[in-house]
């Protein structure tokens, strides 16, 4: 069993109350924080817990912390990230859903490190019965006096609002967040300067994941340094990973950073194998936006080592035989499943998505798309391959925001592992919507649990 | 005024005193002379009552706020969640993305379909449903899934057998 930091009650009862939540130590981390630290102190212990950005691009959230301009009179924010619209990822709805107090502790604690006085929470708007949880156990949290004037007594004041958003992918980009809470379309902004010097209505502002902020909470109450023995190398602590796709147990795991990925697929406490006794074909470990992985690439490095579910050795071998781990949204495809047409619907996302403010990537992501629904449709030509390549080489890097990005990896690595699946779709129009590709070699070597998943 | 296809509803709109009391709790929530804000959850808020955003409301909402309607519009416009045309009482927005797409979220969008008997963004005749193909809804692991507004209630792991019985409740919602 590994260690739980984050969803160790989660099956208490009541344990989304506040007087069940006490009980089992919750906001243990406000009264040490706030009366025996310094601001100073509580962003040295998350540095100190080598704490990395839970949304995805893996930034020290300690050294984000010790960004922040803190002019005279300048008021400053903290701004909670709750767009989650990743494909794959639904482990702040999980964490917001059945802990509303954890992520509200862990933005008390973090707001009194960066000296904000209003922090908001701002949540994608489809997270409607998120919104009403939270909303409810802040009014719990104010009527303890966690919140409000005074907190515990020790002159601190802060006020929590929660706002929605408005069904928009590109907001969970930091910047565009911060125009959506200004009211405005979300067009990420030019950097720099950095949120960090000029974020919400100009002033200094931080902007962390769910996630990252619920960490802070273990992170007071043991120390960092005994946070950061959890983990491997520089991915230290736990990680939530929402899995999702042809599994046999699809949902929201915590792992210690650093669990080998065969028992994270195989293994009962965690996915479990995959469904009705099918093989695994590809893995997208991150979230869509990182490169997908064929399954003998995803269980071992290009080095014939055992990969690990931690940001290093994911991203081992580069983006040549390498991923990411992103957001944590992991996507298991069985043989079963077409990688043309998942391409093809990620691209859609993609081009859905897209704000529209870079040339690049408004435009390349309908091209992609347009170019990927005919090869899946079986009227594709076999130089559409390179062009799409092509077209995603000139997206990536191009871009204000890594939206771009984002929609390039997916089209580059499908094709960098999957080329003959789309040379198939070429050569077998007939075929291409009606029969899939299967899974050639990609499953080798095969993993020896595969009987106990029939 | 902003051009609505395939509708003539420009109505003017009034907004009731306790719709304007939330608004101005949510107003409350930013610094002084940043009303502006409070938009998206003001439109939230519009829509919940009326069943979308007309251009008379947006213009309404602009006057609230003091800042121009364009601002308004421009908001509403790029946010897919605002329906800017009216929907069906019940407006099933069925998640399309990869996860569920794998799971079977494109049989479940046929199905629903063909039971309604409306294409994506029809309404049906007697005015109480309505669907459409969304993308992510953060839900990866339930797949398919559908969500209903105002309220944004998800109905998860959905089967044929699960969509029947959630449109006879609702039809048996509505009639009571």
């Amino acid at each position: 069993m590994g260690r739980k930091l984050l969803l160790e009650h989660i099956n208490v009862p009541g344990i989304n109350t506040l007087e069940v939540y006490r009980q089992k130590g919750g906001y243990r981390s406000v009264e040490k924080a706030l009366k025996q630290m310094t601001p100073e102190e509580i962003v040295e212990e998350v540095k100190k817990s080598g704490l990395r950005g839970r949304g995805g691009a893996g930034f020290p959230t300690g050294m984000k912390w010790g960004f922040l301009a803190k002019p005279e009179g300048v008021a400053r924010y903290l701004v909670c990230n709750g767009d989650e619209s990743e494909p794959g990822t639904f482990k702040d709805r999980y964490l917001m859903t059945y802990i509303p107090h954890a992520l509200i502790e862990g933005m008390i604690v973090g707001s009194f490190a960066l000296g904000a006085h209003v922090s908001y929470i701002y949540l994608r708007g489809e997270m409607m019965p998120q919104i009403r949880i939270l909303e409810k156990a802040i009014a719990e949290a104010k009527a303890a006096g966690f919140l409000g004037k005074n907190i515990l007594g020790t002159g601190y004041d802060l006020e929590l609002y929660v706002q929605p958003g408005g069904g928009a992918y590109i907001c969970g980009e930091e910047t565009a967040l911060l125009e959506s809470l200004e009211g405005k379309r979300g067009n990420p902004r030019i950097k720099p300067p950095f949120p960090a010097i000029a974020g919400l209505y100009g002033c200094p502002t931080v902007v962390n994941n769910v996630e990252s902020i619920a960490a802070v909470v273990p992170i007071i109450n043991d120390g960092g340094e005994e946070y950061a023995k959890i983990g491997v190398g520089r991915s230290t602590g736990t990680k939530l990973i929402s899995a999702g796709g042809n599994l046999k147990k699809p949902g929201v795991y915590e792992i210690e950073l650093g669990l080998t990925c065969e028992e994270f697929v195989y293994s009962d406490e965690y996915c479990g194998g995959i469904a009705n006794g099918k093989t695994l074909k590809a893995v997208v470990a991150g979230g869509s936006s990182v490169p997908i992985l064929p399954n003998n690439l995803f269980f071992k490095t290009a080095n014939g080592e055992a990969r690990l579910m931690s940001y290093e050795s994911l991203s081992d071998g580069g983006f040549a035989t390498g991923t990411m781990l992103g957001s944590g949204g992991f996507i298991a495809y069985d043989e079963d499943q077409c990688i043309v047409r998942n391409t093809w619907n990620f691209t859609r996302f993609y081009h859905h998505e897209s704000c529209g403010q870079c040339s690049p990537c408004r435009e390349g992501t309908g091209w992609m798309e347009k170019v990927l629904h005919r090869l899946e449709h079986g009227h594709g030509k076999m130089s559409d391959i390179d062009l799409l390549v092509d077209v995603s080489k000139k997206i990536e890097g191009n871009t204000i925001c890594p939206l771009g990005d984002a929609a390039a990896w997916p089209v580059a690595s499908a094709i960098r592992h999957f080329r003959d699946e789309f040379e198939w779709h070429v050569t077998h129009p007939s075929e291409a919507t009606t029969r899939n590709f299967g899974l050639a070699h990609y499953a080798d070597p095969l993993p020896k649990k595969e009987e106990t998943a029939a | 005024m902003l051009r609505v296809e395939d509708t003539t509803e420009h109505a003017p709109v009034t907004f009731s005193a306790e719709l304007i009391a939330k608004f101005d709790d949510v107003v409350s929530r930013y610094p002084q002379g940043k009303q502006k804000s409070a938009l998206l959850p003001i439109l939230h808020l519009v829509q919940a009552e009326l069943g979308w955003v007309s251009p008379p409301a947006m213009d309404k909402v602009a006057e609230y706020l003091s800042i121009q309607p364009i601002e308004v519009y421009e908001v509403a416009t790029f946010y897919t969640m605002y329906l800017l045309r009216p929907q069906g009482k019940f407006l099933f927005e069925v998640c399309r993305t990869g996860p569920c797409e794998i799971v079977g979220a494109g049989k479940i969008m046929d199905y629903i379909e063909n039971k309604l008997g409306v294409k994506e963004g029809e309404v049906t005749p007697d005015g109480l449903f309505s669907w459409r193909g969304v993308e992510c809804l953060a839900a990866c692991g339930y797949g398919p899934v559908l969500q209903i507004g105002p309220e944004y209630t998800f109905y998860e792991n959905l089967t044929e057998q699960s969509v029947d019985q959630l449109i006879s409740d609702l039809k048996a919602k509505a009639n009571n």
